[in-house]
């Protein structure tokens, strides 16, 4: 699928969880997109990216629930959370960081922009690489990353942070020396290698979003839909802190 | 001693670098790790240490099992210097660069800076001692990273492609080091591609493939066995691919002073003879 279509598609499915607020309708938001995943064949990238957002999902949940918000409401604000996380999960694991620079490029960005964007994405997995090189070295070194107080194992992290930014900038410079000896910034236009075409399934895919954002939008002033409401209190003694 | 019994090891990406490793390295002993790259030679070594843990077999580090003991006290036994010192440094000084595994240890102040200068005088480092290490040139920070395992004095040194990046003046000085570390009973393990410098150190060898033990033995019986050779993806060394091509000269020679003293008998023997005519 273009690029560009796929955006315009992750888009709907965020302006539709920003619209909702029901329960109900965000969580089929969230469901609708799992055969999207299956066809994708990217379940089990997936599943890790939604581990990973979990806590993030737990603390809007209790940052929602403590101050004032219902439970239910709470509820529908995380399933929002996660429907926003897994369709730019979907977004970024079905495209490769060359097709997203070609797709920016189309849509006019400066060519350095794009390039910048494409390969900071590039370098996430090398950087992740570096910092468990980084880790190993420290831990050969006697740093216990798990041990002491809050504050400890907060200062344990410098070993860890210095060697792997300092590394990052040595890479930049490198980088942007390599580029520089093989034309980059030369203001002549750029002739790219692949162009991206929209096919009749891209179009047909940007049409159904559009119509889903309208009808979502319609259903969310007009329609009455089943709402779901979970009571919960917390017990007096924490209604008092 | 390392023991590694029957050792597996599998990336979580499913990816099988090790498959049924069985090594044993006395104490005092010199051995280069060799090997294509993937061949798990870098991970086999990050067991020795606990990084890694086997998922199937044990290592044993002077008789305790690595799974059961932190990567914090197996290092206090096992250094392990990383090929890219710049993994590692970050302090401002190399000073406090080289203390900083010893107050992780525990040492106090005084003994901190007795290993510290003792360290540095030993790697020629004393004035780089107040310089921040980002500023050295690669061979230096490669002899920072160096002493900043060295200085707590691990019985077993494990040293991860040593010769990178280095010119063959800091290779020779590097050779001469490794050689008199082991002179002092201390362990060395050293994983590496090259293949001369080995030749030149003569270390027992074993050569890795594929996550399995291909070869085990002194190095002129392994570099010279063209099968294991090339089967390890390794460059043969050139004195031992010249010699192999005369018939009457020995095919065990891998290092230059062996085959200058060879040479040298020839060409004595062959001069006696025209003499004698």
């Amino acid at each position: 699928m273009d690029p560009r279509a796929k955006f315009v598609v992750i888009m709907a499915i965020f302006v539709i969880s920003l619209i909702q607020t029901n329960v109900l309708a965000l969580s089929l938001i969230l469901v609708a997109q799992v055969p999207l995943i299956w066809i994708a064949k990217s379940m089990k990238r997936w599943g890790a990216s939604m581990k990973g957002g979990f806590l993030l999902a737990t603390l809007i949940f209790i940052m929602n629930f403590a101050t004032g918000s219902t439970f239910t409401y709470s509820i529908a604000m995380t399933i929002r959370f996660l429907a926003l996380l897994s369709s730019f999960s979907i977004f970024f694991m079905t495209t490769s960081p060359d097709d997203l620079g070609l797709a920016l490029e189309e849509a006019h960005v400066p060519y350095t922009l794009c390039f910048t964007f494409t390969t900071a994405v590039r370098l996430v997995p090398t950087m992740a690489t570096d910092a468990q090189t980084v880790v190993d070295a420290q831990r050969s070194r006697g740093l216990e990353l798990d041990k002491g107080n809050l504050l400890k194992r907060i200062r344990n992290y410098i070993p860890i942070l210095i060697p792997l930014i300092v590394s990052a900038i040595r890479r930049s410079v490198e980088l942007a020396e390599a580029l520089e000896s093989r034309g980059f910034g030369l203001s002549v236009k750029r002739q790219p290698v692949t162009v991206l075409r929209m096919r009749k399934s891209d179009y047909a895919a940007i049409l159904a979003a559009v119509a889903l954002l309208m009808l979502a939008a319609w259903a969310s002033i007009y329609a009455q839909l089943p709402i779901i409401e979970i009571h919960f209190e917390l017990p007096r003694l924490w209604c008092i802190v | 001693m390392i023991s590694a019994d029957g050792v597996h090891f599998t990336y979580p990406n499913g990816n099988e670098v090790l498959r049924g490793i069985d090594l044993r390295i006395d104490d005092g002993e010199f051995l280069a790790i060799m090997g294509e790259n993937g061949a798990g030679k870098t991970t086999l070594i990050k067991t020795f240490n606990g990084l890694l843990r086997p998922t199937k077999g044990q290592v044993f580090v002077n008789e305790i099992d690595t799974k059961k003991t932190s990567v914090a006290s197996l290092s206090r036994n096992v250094g392990l210097v990383f090929q890219n010192p710049d993994h590692q440094l970050f302090c401002e000084t190399v000073r406090d660069e080289v203390a900083y595994s010893l107050r992780n240890f525990g040492y106090s102040r005084d003994i901190v800076e007795r290993r510290v200068k003792g360290i540095l005088e030993t790697l020629d480092l004393v004035p780089y001692m107040n310089s921040s290490p980002f500023m050295l040139s690669g061979g230096e920070r490669k002899r920072v990273a160096l002493a900043s395992v060295l200085v707590w004095n691990p019985q077993h040194i494990v040293l991860d492609e040593p010769t990178i990046g280095q010119d063959y003046q800091q290779k020779d000085r590097l050779r001469n080091f490794i050689v008199q570390l082991n002179s002092q009973g201390k362990t060395v393990i050293m994983v590496t591609h090259d293949v001369e410098f080995v030749a030149e150190c003569r270390p027992r060898v074993m050569l890795l493939s594929r996550g399995k033990i291909i070869g085990d033995g002194r190095a002129d019986k392994i570099l010279t066995d063209g099968r294991l050779i090339d089967q390890a993806s390794l460059l043969h060394p050139q004195i031992s691919l010249m010699f192999s091509s005369f018939n009457d000269l020995p095919h065990d020679v891998i290092d230059v002073y062996s085959a200058y003293t060879i040479v040298k008998k020839r060409i004595r023997g062959s001069r006696n003879v025209i003499a004698s005519l």
